[in-house]
Order: structure tokens, then C-alpha cells, then sequence
């Protein structure tokens, strides 16, 4: 089936065959990864913005590199340095960014719906570089290829997705990926973090540590943000660490083989013990290598490439 | 002497107990019963074939944008709007710039109004200091100025002791206190109904108990205070339901629905268009079938539209940063009888009684019948006629609908103020009543 999709905003709107297709195609990059030469000719010539209206490290880096591997020119825009600090809006950045001929932007913005609103108004692909707390597509596609690395098929496998789901836009995407490939998925945490809401999803929701870790084969920790919650979600770091906090115990009460999951940035000693994060089970580095793959065939595809066209072996310079 | 004749007209009249085909009269801009057969001569004739003849529709629920804000809408649009949507009294909110919490603002505003309204244009003054929710402002002066009610408007009072002194100032005055009902604490943040929706689009919920729990003080502060307080644009259905126990009790509160709340609820905002943003926001269905059975059992007393103009480059940012209000004027005759006459099987002279008779009760304002002697203010509709809203081709400056583009059926064709034909079949007759 050829690549239709010329956006990338939401895991909601996507098919399952178009997520194994950004599957697939992050497959065939990843080999050139593993190549001494680990770049292709794929986007010569063209022109990809970053535009980055909230700070982040991984994500931006992830896209810059997967884009510099595509041979893409790269340019980044970060809220201090752009002019909506001086009041412009985003309607208007876009358009400058357009005019300035840019083939692509991918954008990260605090405000849930901004990809959608840029879709609208600019001819060019917008690839969804997280949205407040909505979506972060291509970290749900990353997760998953990841997932389906060390389980194969993810059909009535277990996850467990703990920790701040509310204000997640990682959980939202890889809830809507997960439901889709046919995993069981359940949220833990604090109820004032894991509304009941979220069943409307397809997922189940529980407070119960114990029962919702046992033989779970994946276990995705959110990270404590800080900086999104008031005050009053719950009472401190250190309830949080010892009510739902992953440690050595906790973690025996998975499937022997599970993975531990980690979006990043990790708070050590948080939300999961500084060893598990460093330890066998822990895929966490293993999920940023998988992002430049996953973020290559997210940029290759929107920008009008086909899976089948990647030919590792046959692309070089 | 000038007289009026509307004939072959199906009069409606709530307050008359009138529903009937006939003739309307006027005299010098009174209603009256007949006309002599000189009278008939001179007479301005309309045909009212195929129409209702309805009291001028009253909105106790206005944004006119003036003083301070006239990029949005002015009292000369706003008045103009209303006018085009068969309303024929409107009152509007003290939140412009400045807000009006002074004597000299109101008659500012008044004095705008004279020249300018096409219809009659009442205000309000503020509750509090600058509408800041710590200082009672002057209410006795800003009554005497002439204000209907007073309100903070989107800025409910949290502070309990205020209110409750202000509720009880008020009465000494006969003045209601019109409540915007959220308390504040509870939707930090918030830009939409907090549920499903919300967690699906990532977007911070405004919870129906932030409501929920004013309305209640509300009506405590009643029942302590015996003050009248009248409960704008209610959106949660468990308000619905306190209300509905406190009038039963005979508490003495007041309530109203907007048309955007019994006609959409937050499922309309799965691509996060603005012209769907407003405060308190759209809710569920549950809420929305709770709010029209408020109406239908007179729990909710009246239809107002928290007309709220913005303009389209102040609505067209990322959701979280567009302003909240949507416009209402020329759209709520059309989406109530869509609603609740074609949906959910209310009386035709129901619904022109929640829009009439019933608000102007509220605020005891001299309007929302056709008795004889009273103002002939006159809106002819035709129930039947289907068109399509364009809100930019519409009389208010702004344009952000959400019913921008949709068929709707039922069409204000007249609107009479005084005797005055004010609106006539989509045109602005005059510039003054």
C-alpha cells in the first residue's frame, strides 16, 4: 500500500498498516545506522525547520540527526531565539518559515492542537514533534518498534504504562499505537494522575501497583513533570517514590522477561530506581537509538518517500 | 400621529396568553388594540403572511465591547446585530475597558447608546472594584446611574464575604446580582469541560462542579440573604438539579441557558476550533439534555446569548491562547427553535416565552409582551425558512460563530422597536429607534 499521509499529527488518526509501515521503514534506516557511511541521499536538497516552541533535548537532537542522515539541510528555531517572544503569532512564524522555503517543519509547542492548527495553514508536511499534553507521535512509534524488537507481535501483550498519565502526550500516542497493534494496556498511578477517563480509550486504569505489574512483559514509566502539575495532584516526590515508584521488589512482580520503558529525561531515585534504569531490562538508551530510525522514516515518508523504495546497501554517496 | 398595522399574522404573545392568527396595531410606538378606521388609512401597513409576530426578544446576556474594545464590536454593531436577530432589549456587561464599576462609565455608556443603539440597550455595573473580587464597587451610585443588575461578569466573586455583603447591599436597591458561576480554584488552566474530550486532546478541563459548587453558595447566599440572584448561562447538569431543589424550596434565584449549550456539546471541539471556545464551555450530552429539561420545567427561567464578540486574528491562535466567547445575536432564534421546537418538541410560544416574557422579568425591564400600552417593540420571523448563516456577511463586527456556514431554519424578517421598523429582511432601517 503506498504512503498517503502527508502529516504527522496525531497516533489517533493513523491505521495500524501506516504504523508497521513507519515500522518497517525505521527497520531498513536502522541498518543503515549500523553502517560505517550513515547517510543517505533520500531529502538532498531539501530544507527541514525545527521548530521548537518548548525546550527539549532528546526529541530536537533525535529529529536533527534523523534528519542530517536523510542529507536534509536542518534549521532550528527555539521559543528564546524566535520572535513569538516578541509577540508574533504562530500563524504569522509559520508563514515566514514557509516563504522561506522550507519543505517541512516539525514543530514541539506547549499548546495541545498547534500541529493541527500549522496543517491547516501551510501547504508543506507538519510532522508533530509533541503537543502539550496530547500527542507525541513519534515517540509512540518509536516505543512500540522497540516493543516489537524484544516481543514480536504486540497482540494481547501486556503493558503497563505507570506514573503521570494525565499530562502525558508520550502515554496518549502510545496508547493510541498500543490499542491498535492489539496490546493489553493499563495505566497506573496516582488517581489524581490516571483519571478514569482514559478507559474511553480502550485501556484499563488502576491504582494498584501489584496487580497491574503482575507478568506484565512491558512497564513504561512516565516522568514526574514537575513543571506541568499544580501543587495539588499529589503530596510530594517522596509519596509519589514510595506509593508507585519502580524499585527492585515492584519490578519482581513482572514477566521475567518484561522490558522497562522510559521516555526521558529519567529522574533517578523518582520514579524508578537509579539501578533498574541502568540495569539488564532497562531498553531506555535502546528507545533513543530506535528515535533517530523511527524520526527518519516519519520525515522520509512524509516528504512523499515509499517504504519499499528504502534499500539499505544500494544508498550511498 | 403615526400607526401600525400588521396583518394576517400569527401573534404570539406568552404573556398575553396569545397565540392566534390576526392583526398587530400600534399607536406612537404603543401596542394597541385595534385601530379607527382613519387610523387604518394612514397606517403603515405590513403583511405579516406566513410570519409570527412576537414581543421583541430580549437578551439579559450581552457583550457590546464599548467603551475600550470597539475593534470587537461597538454599541452601534452590537445594538445592530441584536437587531437583526429579533431582539429588541438587550443587557450588556460591565467588562469593557474601562470596566464600568464608576456612575460616570454607565452614563458613558449610556450616552453611546443614545446615539447610536438601534435597539434598547441597557447595562450593568460591576460588583466589585475594577472587577477585581476584593472592594464593593459604588452600587448604589452605579443604580442610580441606571444599571439593571450587577455583575463581575467572567470574573466570579470567590470571596464568600463579599458576596454576601453585595448580594445584600444590592437588595436594599431591588438590583439583582448576576453570577457567573466558577469557582476559579477548580479550573486553573482550564480551557475546555473536563471528561472524556479533554483527555483524549490534552487540553485542561474546567470541571461542571467548579459550577457546581458557586451555584450552591448562590443559593445559600439566598436563602441567608433573601437577595435575588439571577445564575448566567448555566452549563452542568448537577446545577441544573440544585437549582431545581432550591426553587422548590423558594429560594429566590433566577437562572439562564445559553442556545450553544442545549445545541453542542465538547464533542465539537475534536479539531480544536476556537469558534467552539467559549466559558463555561460546551459540555457532555448528559449536560446538554439536562439544561433543556431545565428549560422545559422551569428550573432554568430564560435563553440569553453571551454574545461575545472577538475578532479573527485574536480567535485564530493555538487553542489554549484564543480568547473564550462566541457570537450569539443573530443566530438564537434559529438555533433554539432548531433545538428546541423541531428536536425536543417544546411549544413554538414556549420557546418565544423564554426569550421574551420570562428574561425580562428578570431584570423587571419594561419589555417581552404586546399587552396594550406597552412599547411596540415587534419581531416578525418565519418559522419555516430555511438559509444560511454567514457570519461574516453579518451586523456584528465580529464573526466568530460557531454556526458560521450551517443551514438553519427559522428567519428573523422584522424587527420594531417603538413602532420603528429597526431590521428589515437584512438590512439596518435606522440609525435610531
Amino acid at each position: 500500500m503506498p504512503w498517503m499521509r502527508k502529516h504527522l499529527i496525531t497516533l489517533e488518526e493513523f491505521s495500524l498498516s501506516e504504523i508497521e509501515q513507519i515500522h518497517q521503514t525505521a527497520a531498513a534506516f536502522k541498518k543503515i545506522l549500523g553502517r560505517s557511511v550513515k547517510k543517505v541521499p533520500a531529502l538532498r536538497g531539501k530544507t527541514i525547520v525545527n521548530l521548537f516552541l518548548e525546550p527539549s533535548t532528546r526529541t530536537r537532537m533525535a529529529f536533527d540527526m534523523a534528519a542530517k542522515r536523510l542529507s536534509a539541510d536542518v534549521i532550528s528555531f527555539d521559543a528564546a531565539s524566535s520572535s513569538t517572544t516578541k509577540g508574533e503569532t504562530l500563524r504569522d512564524t509559520a508563514q515566514n518559515i514557509e516563504a522561506l522555503n522550507a519543505d517541512m517543519i516539525v514543530i514541539r509547542h506547549a499548546a495541545s492542537g498547534s500541529p493541527l492548527y500549522l496543517s491547516k495553514i501551510l501547504d508543506i508536511p507538519v510532522i508533530n514533534a509533541g503537543d502539550g499534553a496530547h500527542e507525541h507521535p513519534t515517540q509512540g512509534l518509536l516505543d512500540t518498534f522497540t516493543m516489537k524488537e524484544h516481543l514480536g507481535s504486540l497482540k494481547g501483550r501486556k503493558v503497563v504504562i505507570l506514573g503521570d498519565v494525565l499530562f502525558s502526550r508520550v502515554a496518549r500516542s502510545n496508547i493510541h499505537a498500543l490499542t491498535k497493534m492489539g496490546a493489553d494496556v493499563t495505566l497506573v498511578g496516582p488517581a489524581t494522575l490516571v483519571p478514569h477517563w482514559f478507559t474511553d480509550m480502550g485501556v484499563k486504569v488502576s491504582h494498584d501497583l501489584r496487580s497491574a505489574l503482575a507478568d506484565a512483559e512491558v512497564v513504561m514509566l512516565l516522568r514526574i513533570q514537575h513543571e506541568r502539575q499544580a501543587s495539588s495532584h499529589f503530596p510530594s516526590l517522596g509519596e509519589y517514590t514510595s506509593m508507585f515508584g519502580l524499585n527492585k521488589t515492584r519490578a519482581s512482580w513482572l514477566n521475567p522477561k518484561a522490558i522497562i520503558m522510559h521516555p526521558g529525561p529519567i529522574n533517578r531515585g523518582v520514579e524508578i530506581d537509579s539501578e533498574l534504569a541502568d540495569g539488564q531490562r532497562s531498553v531506555i538508551l535502546e528507545q533513543v537509538t530506535n528515535g533517530i530510525a523511527v524520526r527518519m522514516a516519519a520525515l522520509y515518508l512524509c516528504a512523499g518517500g515509499q517504504p519499499e523504495h528504502v534499500v539499505p546497501g544500494e544508498t550511498d554517496e | 400621529m403615526s400607526s401600525l398595522w400588521i396583518s394576517n399574522v400569527r401573534v404570539i404573545d406568552p404573556a398575553c396568553g396569545r397565540d392566534a392568527a390576526g392583526d398587530l396595531f400600534a399607536v406612537d410606538g404603543k401596542i394597541v388594540p385595534d385601530l379607527s378606521s382613519e387610523q387604518r388609512q394612514k397606517a403603515q401597513k405590513i403583511d405579516g403572511s406566513g410570519l409570527v409576530a412576537c414581543p421583541g426578544l430580549v437578551d439579559i446576556h450581552v457583550h457590546l465591547r464599548e467603551p475600550g474594545q470597539t475593534h470587537k464590536e461597538t454599541i452601534l454593531t452590537g445594538s445592530q446585530a441584536a437587531a437583526a436577530g429579533g431582539f429588541t432589549s438587550v443587557v450588556c456587561m460591565p467588562n469593557t475597558s474601562p470596566v464600568a464599576d464608576t456612575a460616570g462609565t454607565i452614563q458613558f455608556i449610556k450616552d453611546i447608546v443614545q446615539r447610536d443603539a438601534v435597539v434598547k440597550v441597557y447595562p450593568t455595573g460591576c460588583i466589585t472594584v475594577g472587577q477585581k473580587g476584593q472592594a464593593l464597587a459604588p452600587i448604589g451610585s452605579l443604580k442610580r446611574a441606571g444599571v439593571v443588575a450587577i455583575t463581575d461578569d467572567g470574573d466570579c466573586v470567590q470571596n464568600n464575604e463579599l458576596m454576601r455583603r453585595a448580594v445584600e447591599y444590592a437588595k436594599m436597591f431591588d438590583l439583582p446580582v448576576m453570577d457567573h458561576c466558577q469557582d476559579t480554584a477548580l479550573t486553573h488552566g482550564a480551557v475546555m469541560n473536563e471528561g472524556v474530550m479533554s483527555t483524549r486532546l490534552g487540553l485542561r478541563g474546567w470541571p461542571n462542579c467548579a459550577e457546581d459548587v458557586i451555584v450552591s453558595r448562590n443559593v445559600i447566599l439566598s436563602t441567608y440573604t433573601g437577595a435575588h440572584i439571577h445564575l448566567q448561562h448555566i452549563s452542568s447538569r448537577n446545577a441544573v438539579e440544585i437549582i431545581r431543589r432550591a426553587k422548590n424550596r423558594g429560594v429566590k434565584i433566577t437562572a439562564e441557558a445559553t442556545p450553544h449549550h442545549i445545541a453542542l456539546t465538547d464533542a465539537a471541539l475534536a479539531t480544536y476550533d476556537t469558534n467552539f471556545k467559549m466559558n463555561p464551555p460546551l459540555r457532555t450530552e448528559a449536560d446538554r439534555e439536562e439544561i433543556i429539561a431545565g428549560l422545559r420545567d422551569g428550573t432554568l427561567d430564560c435563553i440569553a446569548t453571551d454574545h461575545a464578540p472577538h475578532t479573527d486574528y485574536e480567535k485564530d491562535k493555538e487553542f489554549d491562547f484564543a480568547p473564550n466567547g462566541i457570537l450569539g445575536s443573530e443566530t438564537a432564534l434559529a438555533i433554539s427553535l432548531e433545538t428546541l421546537v423541531r428536536h425536543h418538541g417544546f411549544k413554538l410560544s414556549h420557546v418565544i416565552d423564554l426569550m421574551t416574557r420570562r428574561p425580562a422579568n428578570i431584570l423587571h425591564l419594561p419589555a417581552g409582551t404586546l399587552a396594550p400600552g406597552t412599547a411596540a417593540d415587534i419581531c416578525l420571523f418565519d418559522p419555516e425558512e430555511s438559509w444560511t448563516y454567514d457570519a461574516k456577511a453579518g451586523f456584528s463586527k465580529s464573526s466568530n460563530s460557531p454556526w458560521h456556514g450551517r443551514q438553519l431554519k427559522g428567519r428573523v424578517k422584522m424587527t420594531l422597536v417603538d413602532g420603528n421598523v429597526v431590521y428589515d429582511r437584512g438590512a439596518i432601517r435606522a440609525a435610531k429607534p
